[in-house]
């Protein structure tokens, strides 16, 4: 049994506008001492999954499965969610500075953390505690640096004392959104590591919600790329960057920039993602996409086994068959450099 | 002075002339400091944030300078000095043959119309409350140039230049979508043809299939108009894509400097390396192979920047020598002359610096993590 088993999950939200379709079935697992990546762009719906799942989305019409060790955490009462919040899955945010508290000092919050969920750790012990977290996630002088406030650490320094909260109580699950993102790349380079050897420690799974396709080639195990409030396609590392089957996903990775070799003009998608409040009928993509036939336009592709494997799913009508598909590929490909040339 | 040159006139073929293409910036020694108050008492000590420190640069016509380094390197601030939106400490600007490093604002007019800046955040630099026409035609109100019906003209050609519907004259920015107004912010950019467009994290709040369309969109906009371009990220891939020469800064210092190619594949200075090899690469399999260097510590006070070279304290190859002298910038290893780096000891072809450990005392090595200036 996996750790985490997402199923079917829908989230909605009434606006003045009128209702926004944030997830509409997003279905994926993670097993233990795993790292599930999310990819997807802003407003595809990846932070508000996993904010659902932690029932952190007040006032929104939520259906599905989110079954944590057996628990279906969408029916789960407050109490029991208080519970499970922070000792047995622990979160971190895009920017530490708002998530820790300014007028409190960092050592303290940390304290409180764990003071909350476990009852018979002296404050003592507790502080303690927190000054070992913080020499586990590279902080230095730990011990002096816990009585900062968040204002006097820098900005890596804050990523990584949320870290350290996080993982105070040993949680099965880490999910960290966006966790990088607002921080520089040779601090970035430091977190992620922290992040790897935190969970080579304590073998925790760890779900990273990002927009960057380098992160995600660099640590995660399994892929999942969202658009539009749905999964496009879920797939291990390497068939997501080296053979992939969704529309998507592939147009995602040709418009990053080399890195190494030639600079070509960047192929960019056309276009801009739907309104979560007026969707297309059909694939969500279908308007952007290169190779959009009829059916796209009508009928919802289901997630469904894609090319190399039962592991690979795809949510698209192009062939399921890899020759299929790449004679298709280099038809389409081959008519956009004709028109541009 | 020639003020009201038509800004189209001798220009246009600029971008084909790659490298001899005229100097059309050149910043000579400049120094920007910003007091700080230090201590609680009144009249304290005087201190002063070192944000740009003695940088040297120069900008071929036609061409593009990637500016990179992090968050609080200096590189924002270098860029408004170079607009003048900062006066300078000490130094010299030098714009299409004229000073502009202390001349009045009356006299700086004409060329803030060839100094154009591109901002990161296309939310915070749109007024909520205005149409995007009147938006987009503010630099002509500003000049005095154009008005009425010739203006809406001029805007609305603006507007497909960009790429936008020029039907949506009289939309408000809420309308439109994030990448969109990055457009509406490169269309009032481009309102006189200027010869230098500033870009200061142009892409860098964009999504990536977005992030695309917007770089393809400066670089059509720089082969047709023959702009230049000052481009300053914290992307690295995005930067070699667009430049032709990269400055790295490190604490208001420029480390390295040199043509894009040589940077990537030789690396002199220990802090381009890291940089470089920081940089997650979307691909699983190169991500496997490669060595990363992870620098230790954080970046120093800019208040109370290190002795001699700044990045010694994090540097995997310091020595006592990095500690007493200020490297100078010039080629190293016998590298081209356009390829320089202020490194005494700089990394050699296929070293690996990350097995390297600093040979100066622990105590001198205590990081310093104050407060770092925003860029």
């Amino acid at each position: 049994m996996s750790l985490l088993e997402v199923d079917d999950l829908h989230v909605s939200f009434r606006t003045a506008d009128g209702i926004v379709q944030a997830v509409r079935g997003v279905s994926f697992h993670i097993d233990q001492g795993q790292t599930l990546g999310i990819v997807g762009e802003s407003g595809s719906g990846k932070s508000v999954s996993t904010q659902t799942i932690m029932g952190l989305t007040r006032g929104a019409q939520v259906s599905g499965r989110a079954l944590f060790e057996g628990r279906d955490l969408l029916t789960a009462r407050p109490e029991e969610m208080k519970s499970i919040r922070g000792a047995k899955i622990g979160m971190i945010f895009q920017d530490p500075l708002s998530s820790l508290h300014p007028f409190y000092r960092v050592g303290w919050q940390i304290v409180e953390m764990i003071r909350l969920h476990d009852h018979e750790v002296s404050k003592r012990g507790a502080h303690q505690r927190a000054v070992d977290l913080l020499t586990l996630v590279g902080i230095p002088q730990a011990d002096r640096r816990v009585d900062d406030f968040p204002h006097q650490f820098s900005g890596g320094m804050r990523q990584r004392a949320m870290i350290a909260m996080a993982m105070a109580l040993n949680p099965a699950l880490l999910i960290a959104d966006e966790p990088t993102t607002a921080l520089d790349v040779t601090v970035q380079a430091q977190v992620l590591q922290v992040i790897k050897r935190m969970q080579e420690e304590f073998g925790t799974a760890v779900i990273l919600i990002t927009h960057d396709l380098g992160v995600v080639a660099d640590v995660a195990d399994d892929v999942v790329v969202m658009y539009g409030g749905a999964v496009m396609e879920h797939a291990d590392r390497l068939t997501i960057f080296t053979a992939n089957h969704h529309p998507y996903t592939e147009g995602l990775l040709q418009s990053l920039p080399a890195y190494g070799g030639e600079r070509q003009r960047l192929r960019s998608i056309p276009g801009q993602p739907p309104s979560p409040i007026n969707l297309p009928p059909g694939c969500p993509f279908a308007p952007r996409c290169a190779y959009v036939m009829d059916r796209c336009r009508t009928e919802v592709p289901p997630l469904a086994p894609a090319l190399t494997g039962f592991d690979h799913l795809s949510a698209c009508w192009l062939p399921r068959d890899k020759a299929a598909r790449d004679s298709l590929r280099r038809k389409v490909l081959g008519q956009v450099v004709t028109a541009e040339a | 002075m020639n003020r009201e040159t038509t800004p189209t006139a001798d220009r246009g073929t600029a971008n084909t002339g790659a490298d001899h293409g005229e100097v059309l910036l050149r910043v000579e020694n400049l120094v920007k400091y910003f007091p700080v108050q230090s201590g609680q008492l009144i009249r304290s000590k005087r201190d002063f944030v070192h944000a740009v420190d003695d940088v040297s640069l120069e900008i071929r016509q036609g061409q593009t300078l990637g500016l990179v380094g992090e968050t609080g390197c200096g590189k924002s601030t270098l860029a408004r000095c170079i607009a003048r939106l900062h006066d300078i400490t000490s130094g010299k600007i030098i714009f299409d043959g004229h000073d502009i490093s202390t001349i009045s604002a009356r006299r700086m007019r004409p060329f803030r119309r060839e100094i154009q800046m591109i901002f990161q955040d296309p939310y915070g630099s749109l007024n909520p409350r205005r149409r995007v026409g009147s938006i987009i035609g503010d630099p002509f109100a500003i000049h005095h140039i154009a008005s009425g019906a010739e203006r809406k003209r001029r805007v609305q050609h603006l507007m497909e230049l960009v790429g936008l519907n020029p039907e949506h004259y009289n939309r408000f920015p809420a309308e439109f979508s994030g990448g969109q107004r990055q457009r509406i912010g490169v269309a009032r950019a481009l309102a006189f043809t200027p010869k230098l467009i500033i870009c200061d994290e142009p892409v860098s709040a964009l999504d990536v299939s977005i992030q695309a369309q917007i770089i393809n969109l400066l670089a059509d906009l720089q082969s047709e108009l023959g702009l230049t371009y000052l481009f300053i990220a914290h992307d690295l891939s995005v930067v070699r894509h667009v430049s032709n020469t990269v400055a790295v800064m490190y604490l208001g210092k420029v480390t390295e400097q040199s043509p894009v190619e040589q940077l990537w594949a030789h690396p002199r200075h220990p802090y381009t390396d890291a940089l470089l090899s920081a940089v997650p690469i979307p691909d699983p399999e190169f991500a496997g192979r490669r060595e990363r260097i992870i620098l230790v510590g954080d970046v120093p006070s800019p208040i109370n920047p290190p002795s001699g070279c700044r990045f010694h304290p994090r540097c995997p190859k310091a020595r006592q020598a990095c500690v007493e002298e200020v490297p100078e910038l010039e080629p190293r290893l016998g590298d081209e002359p356009d390829h320089r780096a202020a490194c005494l000891f700089p990394v050699e072809d296929g070293e690996d610096i990350s097995k390297s450990r600093p040979s100066i005392g622990a105590d001198k090595r205590v990081i310093e993590t104050g407060l770092v200036a925003g860029s």
